[in-house]
């Protein structure tokens, strides 16, 4: 039987959640194109309980995946690129028809999409030696800065970056031990939702990455005012939405990245996401805590020690 | 006290510091009149004597001293680092020796005893000019990149608590980092500031550099939101830094925010008692508990807590309150009636609430503003003094069983600002330490700072830190 | 033998008993305790109140002589320095005690035969207490026969920093048992100890066995009485009282030389133990040139202007 004769199987997308696949709760769904209006997908609409489930999820993960040793989330970060390099064809497909690209430069951003997986694997264990360390007080003290993850985050995807883009702001995000929740991009979600199916195939804990298709404005508005959000990274927003989203996110003080300049003007191609990514994205959503404790002399006579 | 053994009075003499009458804004290295004339006169929270009166900034003033900042921002900035390494090395010596006077003013100004403006204020001022001055020609080892750029004019607004220190947390790091800066101090702090000003003078600080607005909140927020601001950095209550938060949202300014906090204190059973309680005493009581990192929650574990609660009262009943210029005083007044009038209201809160109320038994001075140490017992999590920020010294002790149930209680909580742990065990230390959820965890001691060691907290408690290499942040463009 | 406070019987019910009692003891921190014992010595002690505590410190006074060279003589005029501290002014206060070796005892007693001047008297093989328990029981005997009013008594250092505590308790409960109705001060020769948590053991240790004092130090090692290991022994005897209703006294010796440590002392014993031990039946200086700093602040304080060490005595 040829290739011509064969119906295709489609794949119905589904939303990323707590490590399951649920549809949306709205039961919605809306249509995706590639770049030249032609029929792609029907894909979850998000609403608002579904950004509200991912965020039950994401603090639920928080605990274990903050708490885990930053060499395990090096490894389960390496992972994904191992998984992601076994689907290359397919995001390359997905990011083609997403962005418009030629099957080439749909491969080299797929490549380049693992490879900063690889990057950010390796940094888990090193950013608290980078961004830690002993601080020389004066007095009889110990004390110790070390970077802590924020803790639940919501990440608004970059609109054209379908794939590089999104791993661009995820990966920094996990890699330090917080959990997401992401908002896809709106036009281009396919790739998004397929992550979801590598990141469940890749020992990420369930909850630790949470995906989201939808209207961005729409899912981002209950998450930038969720108590239970800690930070926003709002690089998928533009100028007037991430104005609203900041304000919103005053109400808990939440950590926000604010979108790049060019972002901001409105989503921009041009973004340069195959330029090195530097650790910018790895601090925005660390804390700083320093613990103090005597260290006194080795006796209560002194010592000459 | 009664005691056989009375101190008699030791007031530190009030005649090494000379308050002018009146005192204008500094802007542009000059002191001058606020553009509308206006005026409030500041009081000293001890005996309600009016000190001075200074002038009151209105947002035609704020604008003239941004531009007088942003005037000098261009050759401060050009400076080499190792030039203005050598303005802050000359201001920390000149703090030094002009402490004995600044410690005297400031424990007029605000109402904290001259015990601690002499012994951590002023040395911590000092020290931390001193910290950020050598930092000033070696920020390209900082971290961030080679020649990290300054962002321009900072808004700092700060609070009354720690007037002096405060500023240098605020102005040292903008400084060396390049950055020019209008300061706001607090409306009823306002002369330390003004000092400071006369010590850029003298150190021959360029004009401009550093401008001092003396001004109420009307003023602090022409400040934050005035548009040639390139850095807000902000400490005080949630409230306002959310406010803060939100006025900043849709421009480029950079933000740091220093807010409230509900620190707790965890005794476990295994804890050094006699330090521990000196550690709870530090904690809560120290200025009065109007410090935002304050250990204001005791959390006891039940095994121990009568023996803790015994040890405690009988130690506050040692505290000494009354004339702050005191040597011997441990406990001064509370810095304004108004932040007098919102502990009273807690209280009755708490009170009302079915919180039982111990306090000192302490005679209390008839003028000025002033609560007697206190503390309550039988709080659950669910009562108000166990999550609002009192910012006075008033303690709600909880009780828990287990560790876990201790780093429940002490995370539960929309602040995260500081923490305090007291046991023996070392590898407890290390586990709880690790779960609380607080920028600065102190460990068998308790508020303790130093210009090395990076402060802020977590949640609602604000973001970016003060001190050490991280503080250098929040001045850079990184 | 005398019987422990009841409320601890059982802690010294057997070796393993007492032993778990000791390390069940809470911890010290010692940044924790040198922080406060340095806090409460910023205190300002002005006027009235350094009179008032100048007068109490002399009061307080051991004056002591422990020297090779020690003679009658010396004994004597030591004896009347304590009498007469200072010959211009009668008012001032006599020492609480003379403090001599034993054999120095009677020549002590005869001395200050009526005047209310206690005479102590070290013994136990001090300073270092190495010698067979026999010796050291022996000495106790000679020096309360000769007259000694206070005995103040060495520990066994070896062993107590070698675990051995029931057999520095049995040692203490024996030279109790030869004190008569002479008071037992218990050295624990802090200096030694070397740690916060072991000077906190053994004043436990020493309160258990029936000491009616707990003493810092011979005066002869590197480290002496510190506000720090003083604060801590004030510590032990309050909490001791809390629990027992057996006041028991406190004794910083050595090192303490200018009236300004003298009044940071009582400071530390006015805030943690209390008014109740601001008596010299209840807190002692074991010191000897300390009497005269604080006769010159004396003067000071009456005629206003300074004095100098030739209108003080030399004794």
């Amino acid at each position: 039987m040829s290739e011509q004769n064969r119906l295709g199987v489609f794949k119905t997308y589904k939303l990323y959640v707590g490590g399951k696949f649920p549809r949306s709760e709205s039961g919605r769904v809306y249509e995706v194109t590639d770049s030249k209006g032609a029929w792609l997908a029907n894909v979850p609409q998000s609403s608002r309980k579904d950004a509200r489930d991912a965020v039950v999820a994401a603090r639920k993960a928080f605990g274990g995946w903050s708490g885990a040793t930053a060499y395990n989330r090096g490894q389960v970060l390496y992972r994904v690129a191992e998984m992601l390099e076994g689907r290359k064809e397919q995001f390359a497909r997905e990011v083609a028809a997403s962005e418009g690209l030629s099957k080439s430069k749909a491969a080299a951003v797929v490549d380049a999409a693992i490879d900063r997986w690889v990057w950010y694997a390796g940094w888990t264990d090193k950013i608290g030696q980078i961004s830690g360390g002993a601080n020389p007080v004066a007095g009889p003290f110990f004390n110790l800065s070390t970077p802590e993850p924020t803790g639940v985050v919501a990440v608004l995807a970059p609109q054209k970056s379908s794939l590089l883009g999104l791993v661009s702001v995820i990966a920094p995000v996990i890699a330090t031990g917080n959990t997401a929740v992401v908002i896809a991009s709106a036009d281009a979600p396919l790739p998004a939702l397929s992550l979801g199916e590598v990141l469940a195939t890749s020992d990420v804990p369930g909850g630790v990455v949470n995906i989201l298709s939808g209207a961005t404005a729409e899912l981002a508005a209950p998450l930038a005012a969720h108590q239970d959000v800690n930070a926003i990274d709002l690089t998928g927003a533009g100028a007037e939405l991430a104005k609203e989203l900041e304000i919103a996110a005053a109400d808990n003080l939440k950590r926000v990245l604010r979108p790049l300049p060019a972002e901001a003007d409105g989503p921009d191609p041009s973004t340069d996401w195959l330029a090195a990514p530097g650790t910018h994205r790895l601090t925005a959503f660390l804390e700083t805590k320093t613990v103090w404790h005597p260290t006194g002399a080795l006796g209560a006579s002194g010592s000459s020690y | 006290m009664a005691s056989a053994f009375e101190y008699a009075p030791a007031p530190e003499s009030r005649s090494v510091v000379d308050i002018a009458p009146s005192y204008g804004l500094f802007i542009d290295g000059e002191f001058t009149e606020a553009a509308d004339g206006k005026v409030f006169k500041t009081v000293s929270p001890s005996t309600e004597e009016v000190l001075s009166e200074v002038a009151q900034a209105g947002a035609a003033d704020v604008d003239r001293a941004v531009k007088a900042a942003r005037k000098a921002f261009e050759k401060w900035s050009a400076l080499p680092g190792s030039e203005r390494a050598k303005y802050l090395f000359r201001i920390a010596r000149i703090i030094q020796e002009r402490s004995r006077e600044l410690a005297v003013l400031e424990t007029l100004d605000n109402g904290k005893p001259i015990k601690e403006t002499r012994d951590a204020d002023l040395p911590l001022v000092a020290a931390h000019f001193f910290y950020y001055a050598g930092w000033a020609d070696k920020l390209d080892h900082a971290g961030y990149g080679a020649n990290p750029r300054p962002l321009g004019v900072a808004g700092q607004v700060i609070p009354w608590n720690f007037p002096l220190l405060m500023l240098a947390w605020k102005i040292a790091p903008a400084l060396a980092t390049g950055n020019t800066v209008v300061l706001k101090p607090a409306e009823t702090t306002p002369l330390s500031a003004l000092f400071f000003a006369d010590i850029c003078r003298q150190a021959g600080l360029p004009k401009g550099v550093v401008n001092i607005l003396t001004g109420y909140g009307d003023a602090g927020e022409a400040l934050v939101t005035h548009s040639d601001v390139n850095k807000v950095a902000f400490t005080g209550s949630t409230a306002v830094g959310k406010a803060i938060a939100r006025s900043v949202a849709g421009t480029d300014k950079k933000v740091t925010l220093e807010l409230g906090g509900k620190g707790a204190n965890i005794v476990f059973d295994d804890a050094p008692i006699d330090q521990a309680v000196e550690g709870i005493v530090t904690g809560i009581f120290f200025n009065q508990g109007q410090v935002c990192c304050a250990g204001s929650r005791l959390l006891v574990q039940e095994s121990v807590q009568d023996e803790v609660l015994d040890a405690l009262k009988r130690r506050l009943s040692t505290l000494r309150l009354g004339d702050p210029l005191d040597k011997n005083t441990d406990i001064g007044a509370i810095n304004s009636a108004e932040q007098l009038a919102r502990i009273t209201t807690l209280v009755e809160t708490g009170e009302a609430e079915g919180a039982e109320r111990w306090s000192a038994p302490c005679e209390l001075p008839s003028s000025g503003y002033w609560f007697a140490p206190t503390l309550f017992t039988n709080v659950t999590q669910a009562h108000t003094v166990a999550r609002d920020e009192i910012f006075g010294p008033v303690l709600s002790v909880l009780s828990f069983r287990t560790p876990d149930e201790a780093v429940a209680k002490a995370n539960n909580s929309q602040y995260g600002l500081s923490a305090g742990i007291w046991t023996e065990k070392g590898s407890r230390i290390l586990a709880v330490a690790n779960k609380l959820r607080a920028g600065v965890v102190w460990a068998n001691t308790f508020n303790k700072f130093d210009p090395t060691s990076p402060f802020g907290g977590y949640k609602e408690s604000g973001y970016g830190r003060e001190g050490g290499r991280h503080g250098l942040e929040a001045y850079l463009d990184v | 033998m005398p019987t422990t406070a009841p409320a601890f019987s059982d802690a010294t019910a057997s070796d393993s008993a007492l032993r778990r009692f000791l390390f069940g003891l809470p911890g010290v921190d010692a940044v924790g305790l040198e922080a406060r014992a340095a806090s409460l010595g910023t205190r300002s002690i002005k006027t009235t109140a350094k009179a008032y505590a100048i007068d109490l410190a002399i009061s307080m006074i051991d004056l002591t002589t422990l020297e090779g060279a020690d003679t009658p003589g010396k004994v004597r005029a030591l004896a009347a320095k304590a009498v007469h501290p200072d010959p211009t002014d009668r008012t001032t206060p006599r020492t609480a005690a003379v403090c001599v070796y034993p054999d120095m005892v009677a020549t002590a007693t005869a001395a200050l035969a009526g005047s209310g001047v206690k005479v102590a008297s070290v013994a136990t093989a001090f300073p270092a207490g190495r010698a067979a328990l026999d010796v050291k029981l022996a000495d106790v005997r000679d020096a309360v026969a000769a007259g000694a009013d206070e005995i103040d008594m060495v520990i066994d250092r070896g062993a107590f920093l070698s675990g051995r505590f029931m057999k520095v308790y049995e040692e203490i409960l024996a030279v109790k048992a030869e004190c008569g109705t002479a008071r037992l001060k218990v050295i624990f020769e802090t200096g030694e100890l070397a740690t916060y948590d072991n000077i906190r053991r053994a004043s436990w240790l020493g309160m258990l066995a029936g000491a009616d004092f707990i003493k810092t130090s011979t005066g002869k090692v590197a480290t002496n009485a510190t506000p720090a290991n003083t604060l801590l022994m004030l510590e032990a005897v309050r909490d001791f009282r809390a629990q027992t209703g057996v006041q028991i006294g406190v004794k910083p010796a050595g090192g303490i030389r200018t009236t300004k440590d003298a009044v940071k002392f009582l400071v530390l014993v006015n805030e943690t133990a209390g008014e109740d031990w601001l008596d010299n039946h209840w807190f002692r200086f074991g010191a000897s040139s300390l009497l005269n700093d604080l006769l010159m602040q004396r003067q000071k304080l009456s005629t206003g202007r300074y004095s100098g060490p030739d209108y003080v005595t030399v004794d």
